[in-house]
């Protein structure tokens, strides 16, 4: 052991040291991405969701499927009416059609039913719809496959008090509502009705959220200019020392 | 390093801006400082990659604490449910979310930015591990590091429970109940803390309180004392030797450049490629995959209904593996007693790193093959340990049986603490390579 030695030329033992930190940090990376590596071991299979994000004529019908299947019971308050301008939907369009109650189109898309009967009736408060879509994903798949799941997993079962039980969600207290809906149609027509209403369950999750990644484009093309810049200011200045 | 009194005091040149800075300067400490702190601070020139984070460090709490001044703005600490059966507090976000002008860019800032502190700090600690930033003379700036990320870490537990959704919640309750196990001042403990037999409205005000207040002042001075006392011993260098030893006529390290310009211009770029990787989060990825913001805390606190797998955020779960690993009673006491004093000896043994640590070289650079071998292991074991406490207890990695994820965290956990107990007696018998005199380029 040498404590201060001499100076030494470091070019064998350099590459020794390298090698060291090389292995550290391939290690590291393979620790960091380790989670996206190992299989989720878990419940119930999840369909994947058809995708509607941008497809604002889906959306549209999704927000029509919304406020007339769901939102008598499930509120969507962090959501306001005239929110539904971003799918591309005219003030006249969602006065008309789309508000069922005397409220202003500034106004949260609320529930006309109270908390409490809810309760009385279902067993529980109908939930809040607004981040449903965030709140149900899980290592299984994304909270529009659990949705679009759980929608379409509804079967007879006359031990529950309502007459219906979920594949998805097992003695659920919400009756199948869309029953008549998908009894008019083919197992196809429903399925793509529910897709629209699961992603506009997804959009109003995150009504921003096709302005934040156009946003975060712009922020890449500032931080490749600031990058640049400030890259050739330290060689600038750092030219003198060695 | 030289004191600030030794720095000469402006003279003007007779311009207006001169007689100004002359004012100023015969009355308070600036160009001094400015000297002292920045143009006349002399670090190593050999700052690699790792020497980035600490003023990355800096600039996330920067980050942290503006963000966190506008999302106080509409934030509102309230456990009562509104009109809409939502509690007040967990609407709040929602309000902040969608209806406050840039409040989710400001909010995604603040949630982000919580990770990327841990992010920074636990690469920065790990620069200090492999550089022996924490030798001699520079033990105490090493502990006032230790005591900021015990900080950093009730600052973002206390400030995970104000959205008040089902993971604040419930979280809260799981590490406020280990309190409980204290023995006899345990009970009278956690309901102190809590304020309430369960988490409810009187924790969440008190942790707001701590949250924006008491603990951000403590931060910051600490913060302040962290970077005052690099600056008396003058910074470490990755190849652990002193650049004080050798000095010109002028009293400047041979090896020294001044902080000003060159390290400032140099940390900008860090910068850069810092924000790129956060902003690219924020906005791809704000959720992180579920890591950054947990996919059951978009469901409102319901004390009612318990979550069937209580996870910490990514940046506790090392350490709640470690709680987790204690399944014994010893003397008496409760398994869960022991798995408080594992996950509290954790964090604290780092502190005693000075002095546990006796190899007579600094760097990795020029110890020998026991310290690497057991360093990997431990930063593998502790990445080990991070997965696994986010996961359910029983977990298997690959489905594997013989792979039970408690057994290892185990393990890991045993190893965490013996490659800490036993570093005097290896650190001493390592074969370390001889030291160089003057810093080197790698």
């Amino acid at each position: 052991m040498v404590k201060d030695g001499p100076m030494q030329t470091c070019s064998g033992k350099g590459h020794l040291e390298m090698n060291t930190m090389r292995t550290l940090k391939t290690l590291l990376a393979i620790c960091l991405f380790a989670p996206a590596l190992t299989w989720a071991a878990s419940g119930v299979h999840l369909d994947s969701a058809p995708g509607r994000s941008g497809n604002n004529a889906a959306l549209q019908n999704g927000a029509k499927l919304f406020v007339n299947y769901c939102l008598s019971c499930h509120g969507a308050s962090a959501i306001r009416y005239n929110t539904l301008l971003g799918l591309g939907l005219s003030k006249e369009q969602i006065e008309a059609n789309l508000i069922f109650t005397p409220d202003k189109i500034g106004a949260p898309m609320r529930v006309t039913m109270r908390h409490d009967e809810a309760k009385k009736w279902f067993g529980v408060t109908p939930p809040d719809l607004s981040l449903i879509a965030r709140a149900r994903a899980s290592e299984d798949g994304t909270g529009a496959d659990w949705l679009y799941t759980y929608l379409r997993g509804f079967y007879r079962d006359d031990s529950r008090p309502t007459g219906w039980n979920n594949h998805a969600f097992d003695s659920v207290g919400m009756p199948h509502v869309l029953y008549q809906l998908q009894e008019s149609m083919t197992t196809q027509e429903y399925d793509e009705q529910v897709g629209d209403l699961v992603g506009f369950l997804v959009w109003i999750g995150e009504p921003q959220a096709g302005f934040r990644i156009k946003l975060g484009i712009g922020i890449m093309l500032f931080l490749v200019v600031l990058f640049a810049f400030s890259y050739a200011l330290k060689k600038e200045f750092w030219k003198d020392v060695h | 390093m030289a004191t600030q009194s030794a720095y000469e005091k402006y003279k003007s040149d007779g311009s207006l801006l001169g007689n100004l800075l002359e004012w100023a300067d015969a009355r308070f400490p600036l160009t001094s400082t400015w000297k002292a702190h920045l143009s006349e601070y002399y670090a190593p020139k050999n700052f690699n990659f790792w020497y980035y984070f600490g003023s990355l460090a800096i600039l996330v709490l920067v980050i942290q604490i503006v963000t966190g001044i506008f999302l106080a703005m509409h934030y509102k600490p309230d456990a009562s449910l509104n009109a809409d059966g939502l509690p007040v507090a967990f609407a709040s976000v929602s309000y902040i979310m969608n209806d406050v002008d840039w409040g989710w860019l400001i909010r995604y800032m603040h949630s982000t930015g919580a990770s990327a502190f841990f992010v920074v700090v636990y690469l920065h600690m790990f620069r200090g591990m492999i550089y022996g930033s924490y030798r001699k003379p520079r033990e105490l700036l090493w502990i006032f590091g230790i005591v900021i990320f015990l900080c950093l870490m009730a600052e973002a537990f206390m400030g995970y429970l104000l959205p008040w959704g089902q993971m604040s919640y419930w979280g809260a309750q799981v590490i406020v109940n280990l309190f409980s196990a204290i023995p006899i001042i345990g009970d009278p403990l956690s309901l102190w803390i809590r304020g309430d037999f369960v988490i409810g409205d009187a924790t969440l005000n008190r942790f707001f309180a701590f949250h924006v207040v008491a603990i951000p002042i403590i931060l910051l001075g600490l913060v302040v004392a962290h970077v005052l006392a690099l600056h008396e011993t003058g910074s470490s260098n990755p190849d652990g030797i002193e650049i004080d030893k050798l000095k010109d006529e002028k009293g400047v390290p041979l090896d020294g450049i001044p902080f000003h310009p060159y390290y400032t211009v140099k940390d900008i770029v860090g910068v850069a490629v810092f924000l790129m990787i956060f902003f690219a989060i924020i906005c791809f990825a704000p959720e992180g995959g579920g890591y950054f913001l947990e996919y059951n805390n978009f469901f409102p606190a319901d004390p009612m209904k318990t979550p069937a797998h209580i996870a910490p955020v990514w940046y506790f779960t090392p350490f709640y593996s470690m709680l987790r690993a204690m399944v014994w009673n010893f003397f008496w006491l409760d398994a869960k007693f022991w798995g408080v004093v594992a996950m509290g000896a954790g964090v604290v043994i780092l502190a005693f790193l000075p002095w546990l640590d006796r190899s007579p070289a600094h760097s990795i650079r020029y110890r020998g093959p026991v310290f690497k071998t057991l360093l990997t292991i431990f930063v593998i074991g502790f990445l080990i340990l991070g997965y696994l406490g986010t996961k359910v207890p029983g977990y298997k990695f690959f489905g594997i049986n013989f792979l039970d994820g408690d057994i290892i965290a185990q393990i890991f956990t045993a190893y965490y603490f013996l490659f800490f107990l036993t570093m005097p007696i290896w650190s001493k018998m390592d074969q370390c390579k001889p030291v160089p005199e003057r810093v080197t380029w790698k």
